[in-house]
């Protein structure tokens, strides 16, 4: 059996739940097995649900609430045990970042975080995962009984199909977290930078943050989260959780917006897994176009109003 | 407070990728190396502005490779650690160097290890987990806040769509990103100092790893970047809608 963590994020299911039971299904299918999923906490999504993404049971653990990297291994290695699981699969986003390495070692389980296809089971058990920043792909071998994957996401397409899962509670003690939750602050109203399938990013090349409506409009008009360069945030021209490369966030949505970035090397670090990438740059040499599908070598300021306006003619908004 | 700092050594953000031995081995000719930015810019550096808080701090770091790892781990002690511990063993996977960094830390008895959240080269961000889980310690991950009063951690965590404040008792293993601190040049009398620190080598436990690197890949070349005239940007919002279908 393939078994799945599904994460919550306040109750709800997230894109990336859904990325993660079909790849869980679809591994199931390759090991001609079913997959399973665990939810801990309380779900204010119909977990049935699940079903449409391959998923035949749903075993949830309504106690474990507040998350905790420690007590919620332990629930999962549980399940894992009783329920025969041979692959455990996760998101890798932040909450699989801090169990599934934990459940590695608890289950001795071999651990490949960053997988970015099904793994390849024709001999063995492969798994391609990014290497060098989005820069390489490497192909690791679990050698364990018990195998564990986090999957990148945005890496894997949805699949749906028709089902309905069954939901059972699983019984398990779950232990007092030795971490207290003191205070949650939430960025509301945004698109998730991670999750979202079209990002807008701004540099240095629009002069100041009295000019990021260019960004932001475009944005609200194709329901993109908006991103910044590394020196963008580092002048506070906005704030640090939209600093997109290689020291902040990775992302690989389907479709990059460039604005005024001129694409160093660890900019591109953190972006080049995007399906599709667009350069508007008014420098010919920006190291960006290189990287880029598409590209206009010009003036941001006069070329920006004129692209808003032709999405919002599309759009019909 | 003792802390131990896990550092690894990781080739320069704009070194090329490359790949000898039929793609099984990262080409490594020519490659500058550097402490794993992350290790070195936020664990390491929130370290020593602790220990410049509380001087009865002292900051201990670990690595696990050979020889060639000595450059940086010089650095490191340069910027601010007090000792190090080179483990003397190649990397397998992420299991083999956490258990050896497990090993180490029980006989030291810390009361913090950090770790970056992240290497750029394996990507992995398994290390302090799998640390904290061999130890049966508590992890916070991807800190991008800590302070310390007495023997209270009040460590601020990115979640999905914002930040969360945990509070946890010693001992604990914190993995660190952006926020947590800010880069430093390590100065003359850093770089004078570092020679004469101690920089232990010990040999590694006798483990398994449990999985094995087959071979790498590269990226397919991108077909080049189709450019549009600068008079004409709805052509552009054309070829997105139309041929690339992106929206």
């Amino acid at each position: 059996m393939v078994l799945v963590y599904i994460d919550l994020v306040e109750g709800k299911l997230k894109k990336s739940a859904f990325e993660v039971a079909s790849y869980a299904a679809e591994t199931a299918k390759l090991l001609g097995t079913n997959a399973y999923a665990i939810v801990l906490g309380n779900s204010t999504d119909d977990l049935t649900s699940l079903g449409k993404y391959g998923i035949t049971k749903v075993h949830t653990v309504a106690a474990a609430t507040a998350f905790d990297a420690q007590v919620f291994t332990k629930v999962i290695a549980d399940a894992a045990t009783q329920l025969n699981a041979t692959v455990v699969i996760f998101s890798n986003n932040l909450n699989g970042k801090a169990i599934a390495p934990r459940l590695s070692v608890r289950l001795k389980a071999g651990f490949v975080s960053g997988a970015v296809a099904l793994p390849d089971v024709s001999n063995g058990f492969v798994v391609k995962k990014n290497v060098f920043s989005g820069k390489a792909f490497a192909n690791v071998a679990i050698r364990t009984g018990v195998k564990i994957i986090s999957l990148n996401p945005n890496s894997f397409n949805i699949v749906v199909v028709d089902g309905s899962a069954e939901v059972i509670a699983f019984a398990t003690p779950v232990d007092v977290s030795k971490i207290e939750i003191t205070a949650t602050n939430k960025v509301t109203g945004e698109v998730l930078l991670t999750e979202a399938e079209i990002v807008v990013s701004g540099g240095r090349g629009l002069k100041g943050p009295e000019n990021w409506g260019l960004v932001t409009d475009l944005a609200k008009l194709l329901g993109a989260a908006t991103a910044c360069s590394r020196p963008v945030a580092d002048i506070h021209w906005r704030p640090h959780h939209e600093h997109v490369g290689q020291t902040g966030i990775a992302i690989a949505p389907n479709l990059y917006i460039a604005i005024g970035i001129s694409g160093a090397i660890q900019h591109l670090a953190g972006v080049n897994r995007s399906k599709t990438i667009v350069v508007i740059n008014k420098d010919p040499e920006a190291p960006f176009f290189k990287a880029a599908d598409y590209g206009i070598v010009g003036d941001a300021f006069e070329v920006m109003p004129k692209i808003i306006d032709a999405v919002r003619k599309l759009k019909g908004a | 407070m003792k802390i131990l700092v896990c550092i690894s050594k990781t080739p320069d953000t704009t070194a090329k990728i490359a790949f000898a031995d039929n793609n099984t081995k990262f080409a490594s000719d020519g490659v500058q190396w550097i402490i794993n930015p992350y290790d070195e810019w936020y664990a390491l550096v929130r370290a020593i502005e602790l220990k410049e808080v509380d001087a009865t701090t002292s900051i201990s770091l670990v690595t696990v490779g050979g020889a060639e790892a000595d450059p940086i781990i010089r650095k490191a002690l340069a910027l601010g650690g007090d000792d190090a511990i080179r483990i003397n063993a190649d990397s397998h996977d992420s299991y083999y160097i956490a258990s050896q960094i497990a090993a180490v830390a029980k006989e030291g008895g810390y009361d913090l290890i950090f770790t970056g959240k992240e290497t750029i080269d394996y990507n992995g961000s398994s290390i302090g987990g799998m640390v904290a889980e061999l130890l049966d310690l508590p992890y916070i991950s991807l800190a991008t806040k800590f302070d310390i009063a007495g023997t209270t951690a009040t460590v601020v965590r990115e979640i999905e769509a914002g930040k969360e404040t945990n509070q946890a008792n010693l001992p604990l293993v914190v993995s660190c990103q952006k926020g947590m601190a800010e880069q430093r040049i390590p100065n003359m009398k850093g770089i004078m100092g570092a020679r004469t620190k101690p920089l232990k080598v010990v040999e590694p436990i006798t483990i398994d790893a449990l999985t094995t690197l087959a071979s790498f890949d590269l990226p397919l070349a991108k077909a080049g970047v189709k450019l549009v005239s600068a008079d004409t940007p709805e052509e552009l919002v054309r070829l997105l809608h139309e041929e690339a279908k992106v929206f």
